[in-house]
């Protein structure tokens, strides 16, 4: 059984051009110890998505299910909440320097999301918080704990956000462009910090990310998301061997391949569609080089394709012709 | 630290010496006639010229200047032109009085001001926002005297008027002299300044507030799972202070140089009262007497301001 279901999500906010509808009706399910990716280009509400379980999107009207453990959250009154948030589910996001008080200690920091869910004393919450540290890789974890965020290095905060939220064990992390700002060999390391603390905790991660190769080295499970929708899902392999989806291939081929660094990139034509105004169809039409009348008339549902847990929201058929180069990149 | 304390403390000495200079200046660029005044109507150009002598009048300016200097420098103010008083015995007449005021009203305004702006950003557009903006901005445009002359108005002419006692019309009580006679004495004036200044601190916090409550560590906090009200608080309002200490420390700092009109509206011998008075006779010794008080009370707020600032912000180190 699933530990988190989210079941037609949808999110939106009232701003003074209209209502932006930042998720439209996206459903995943994440297994225990599972890691989930969740690729799309900036703006396709793979963020908002993630936010909106815990609820910290706020000002958001916010439809659908998502259920852990049986319980709905969406549903879930202040209280219940807060012993999901940091306890049950834990969070890391993009920039780790905004992402920490820069006024406090990161002990005090650590030592906060142990006692709102613990009854321990200071002391005891702050050798765990050292222990944490030293758990995720940080050098002399009992005195760095009294230093604030500004001291330590981008990698070394992330590494700080990652003791934090894996604090209490929690059943879920979710993990909002993790490695973004990050440099390509720092975002190596936390990559294997998060996947050691996966192993020893057993928590099952969502991995928010526009970076297929994060995907390439983590997923187990991929959703391929567009305009605040899903696109395609499918297993790890499946997605970067069997694709489906016309997106998909199109984020496959764009990217910049080892080895052929004279070639030019291959840039998906044209930009996605404003989220105030979604055109009926397919949310991909426009851009598609496949796309035929049907497309922008009514939105694809999502088709199973030969393995059942593969799925494209696509109206090509399930056994059309994929690019070579495509498969060359995974 | 140390080295940043003692530049600081330097600038602060050079600032205050080309004040001193600068008053001395104006003052002698206007024509005075203390002594003429002193001498009374029919007195003989002899009489005048024996007076300017014994004031040090008749000395060129810089040789004044640098006598004023020399005794500044050993504690010495001079003396007040009319009464021979000592200016340093006037300052310290007027000053506690100043303190007491400034002091009351400051911690006054800054609960006031701080939690009503907590309140606002926390409600962005509601309508405890928009009461709190108006009941802020209302107090901030009203002038001075007026909102001291209603506040006498009401608590003192009326509830006289009622058999109610409790607030005098005005004056001043030292507090070693009788603590409830002083509070009695500075709660209307305290009041006073406190909702004039509260709207700046309003405004200030709600702003700050709702900037700080905008960014990635607000986000981070919530999904710790601690209560709203901690997000709030040691989260929010923690990073929010920080240009609204700067703010105090400035009005503050002023308010030692002397509420002019809240000390005149109250009859109170503040400093602010005292140099209207000195200003009005031209008497020198305790115009700069009372303008080195208020400048300097403005340096070391400013200095004080920028150490509570690296207390605040551990990323401000000071070099």
């Amino acid at each position: 059984m699933a530990l988190l279901e989210v079941e037609d999500l949808r999110v939106s906010f009232d701003t003074p051009d209209g209502v932006v509808r930042a998720v439209r009706g996206l459903s995943f399910t994440l297994a225990a110890g599972s890691t989930l990716g969740l690729v799309g280009e900036s703006g396709s509400g793979k963020s908002v998505a993630v936010q909106t379980i815990t609820r910290l999107t706020r000002g958001a009207d916010v439809g659908g299910r998502v259920v852990l453990d049986g319980v709905d959250l969406l549903t879930a009154n202040e209280e219940e909440l807060r012993e999901v948030r940091g306890a049950r589910i834990g969070m890391i996001f993009q920039d780790p320097l905004s992402s920490l008080h820069p006024y406090h200690r990161i002990g005090w920091q650590i030592e906060e999301i142990i006692r709102a869910h613990e009854d321990i004393g200071r002391a005891a919450a702050r050798a765990r918080a050292a222990d944490l540290l030293g758990l995720v890789g940080i050098p002399r974890p009992e005195t760095r704990v009294d230093d604030y965020p500004h001291q330590f290095s981008g990698g070394m905060r992330q590494r700080v956000m990652i003791a934090m939220a894996m604090a209490l064990s929690p059943e879920v992390l979710i993990a909002d462009e993790p490695t973004t700002a990050l440099d390509v060999t720092v975002q190596a390391q936390v990559l294997d910090v998060m996947r050691r603390l996966q192993e020893e905790f057993g928590t099952a991660i969502i991995m928010v990310t526009h970076d297929l190769g994060v995907i390439a080295e983590l997923a187990d499970d991929v959703v391929v998301m567009y305009a605040g929708a899903a696109m395609e899902r499918a297993p790890r392999r499946e997605l970067f061997y069997r694709y489906h989806h016309p997106y998909t291939e199109g984020l496959l081929t764009s990217l910049p391949l080892r080895g052929e660094a004279s070639g030019r990139l291959r840039p998906i034509p044209g930009s996605p569609p404003s989220l105030i105004a979604v055109p009926p169809g397919c949310p991909f039409a426009p851009r598609c080089q496949y796309a035929f009348e049907r497309c922008s008339i009514t939105p694809p549902l999502a088709a199973v394709l030969a393995d059942p847990r593969h799925q494209s929201a696509c109206w090509l058929p399930a056994d059309r012709p994929r690019q070579e180069s495509a498969e060359e990149a995974a | 630290m140390a080295r940043f304390l003692i530049r600081r403390i330097l600038q602060g000495i050079v600032v205050l010496w080309l004040i001193t200079v600068a008053v001395f200046g104006l003052f002698f660029v206007v024509p005075n006639d203390v002594a003429r005044t002193l001498a009374g109507r029919q007195a003989t150009p002899e009489t005048i010229a024996l007076i300017q002598h014994r004031l040090g009048l008749d000395q060129p300016v810089w040789k004044q200047y640098l006598d004023f200097v020399w005794r500044a420098l050993h504690g010495d103010l001079g003396y007040d032109y009319y009464h021979q008083v000592p200016v340093t015995h006037i300052i310290a007449q007027a000053l506690p009085i100043t303190l007491s005021l400034a002091i009351g009203a400051s911690i006054i305004w800054l609960v006031l001001g701080v939690f009503n702006g907590v309140l606002s950003a926390t409600h962005p557009r509601s309508l405890e926002d928009r009461g709190l903006t108006a009941f802020s901005l209302f107090f901030y445009s009203m002038p001075p005297f007026l909102l001291g002359i209603l506040l006498l108005y009401v608590f003192y002419y009326q509830l006289t008027l009622r058999g109610v006692t409790w607030f005098p019309a005005g004056g001043y009580v030292p507090f070693a002299q009788d603590p409830t006679a002083w509070f009695q004495h500075m709660v209307l004036p305290w009041i006073t300044l406190a909702l004039l200044l509260a709207a700046t601190y309003t405004r200030l916090t709600r702003a700050s507030m709702l900037d700080v409550l905008g960014e990635d560590y607000i986000r981070t906090a919530r999904s710790k799972g601690i209560t709203e009200r901690r997000v709030i608080y040691r989260h929010g309002l923690r990073a929010a202070l920080t240009p609204v200490v700067t703010q105090f420390g400035i009005d503050l700092g002023q308010l030692v140089g002397g509420a002019v009109v809240t000390e005149t509206v109250f009859s109170l011998p503040g400093l602010g009262n005292t140099a209207v008075d000195a200003i009005t006779r031209q008497d020198l010794p305790v115009i700069i007497g009372i303008v080195l008080v208020a400048s300097a009370a403005v340096v070391i707020a400013n200095i004080v301001v920028d150490v509570a600032y690296a207390a605040l912000d551990p990323r401000v180190r000071l070099h």
